[in-house]
């Protein structure tokens, strides 16, 4: 009963395609929904009932950025400088690429298109993976210079900030060593919100090698897309907040005069 | 047809008809989507003062909006779904305010 195709109406179309798919044994259509738009509407408010959690979720993370940054403004500036824009742009462009790729996806599953549907997540997938290399270069360059929160974490450069050899002028505004202390709230907030973005990408990289061996069997080929359209929905999330973190992390606090 | 269910309900749902985005409408957000990627690096160069996280943050939610339409099929989906969307968004900017009420009442940046 489970995984049966339950046909409510008789003697429809749907019934006589579902008739033409008898091998594909899925729950295209559950019985406690009348027709397969309702049920497809009913998968897509829950998907993003959920989403609207990781709103709440990801809010809480960029209200405690925005209320920190006001508080030490003057350190959130200095080490927010000391993140690479051409890293963070680089990556922005490829999570950009992902989100394409999975768009494409979403239309290959829709025109049932098997072969271009299993390109296109292994295509997401490979995209996804190399935002995820890039962010582990960057968090290794944190990890050498000591900008990791914590007893070894290194002030110096931010009390005495190296001379541009140049113009001959220092690289960045030197702190008071209080304020330096609090260069380490940004990289805290830097490394919490980051890798709790990077944490979601896992899981759904993990979603995607599932999605793509399920695809590859051809379950998403027979007009059944909800699993494709939601996962979907998912992943664009997960950019959207980077493309908020970029510019609040890595591009505000430029000060071209430094 | 059980008589549970109001027919009209069933056969005349009010939500949108299921419509496929073509990649050609992908392939123009993904170029919009790069070229305001360039747009807001290279504006975060130019010294804008106050303005500079405004204009960062203003192309951020640009972008983010057309994601959600597009890439996310918002657009075109049902009023239902178009309004769960809208309440996450503003119960979110409720929650910011309410918590904010305190401290956009200070000297903002100042402490």
């Amino acid at each position: 009963m489970d995984n049966a195709i339950v046909a409510t109406r008789p003697h429809t179309h749907e019934t006589a395609v579902a008739a033409e798919h008898e091998h594909v044994a899925l729950p295209q259509h559950r019985h406690h929904f009348e027709t397969k738009e309702q049920q497809r509407e009913a998968a897509t408010f829950g998907m993003w009932l959920f989403l609207l959690t990781e709103i709440m979720f990801f809010g809480g993370l960029f209200f405690a950025y925005l209320l920190y940054r006001n508080w030490y403004h003057d350190a959130f500036v200095v080490s927010s400088n000391q993140l690479s824009i051409p890293l963070g742009a680089a990556n922005t462009a490829i999570l950009i690429s992902s989100g394409f790729f999975m768009a494409l996806a979403v239309w290959a599953a829709e025109v049932q298109k098997k072969s271009l549907l299993v390109i296109f997540l292994v295509l997401t997938t490979v995209f996804g993976v190399a935002f995820l290399g890039i962010k582990a270069v960057e968090y290794h360059e944190k990890w050498e210079k000591h900008h990791i929160p914590g007893n070894h974490f290194d002030v110096s450069e931010f009390i005495n900030p190296p001379v541009n050899p140049k113009t001959g002028k220092l690289t960045e505004k030197p702190l008071a060593p209080d304020m330096a202390q609090k260069t380490q709230v940004f990289f805290f907030l830097y490394f919490a919100m980051t890798g709790m973005h990077a944490f979601h990408m896992i899981l759904g990289i993990g979603l995607l090698f599932w999605l793509t061996w399920r695809a590859n069997r051809g379950e998403f080929s027979a007009g059944y897309v909800a699993p494709i359209e939601n996962f979907g929905l998912y992943w664009h999330f997960v950019d959207i907040v980077w493309l908020f973190l970029f510019p609040l992390l890595y591009l505000i606090n430029r000060h071209p005069g430094y | 047809m059980s008589e549970f269910h109001d027919p009209s309900n069933v056969l005349n749902p009010e939500h949108a008809d299921h419509q496929i985005i073509t990649p050609a409408t992908y392939g123009m957000v993904f170029l919009t989507l790069l070229i305001f990627t360039g747009i807001t690096v290279g504006a975060a160069y130019v010294d804008l003062g106050i303005f500079n996280p405004v204009v960062a943050l203003a192309i951020a939610s640009f972008k983010a909006v057309v994601v959600i339409l597009f890439f996310m099929h918002v657009k075109y989906q049902s009023n239902l779904i178009k309004l769960t969307v809208a309440a996450g968004f503003f119960t979110f900017i409720v929650l910011i305010t309410m918590t904010m009420s305190d401290y956009i009442s200070r000297a903002w940046g100042l402490w």
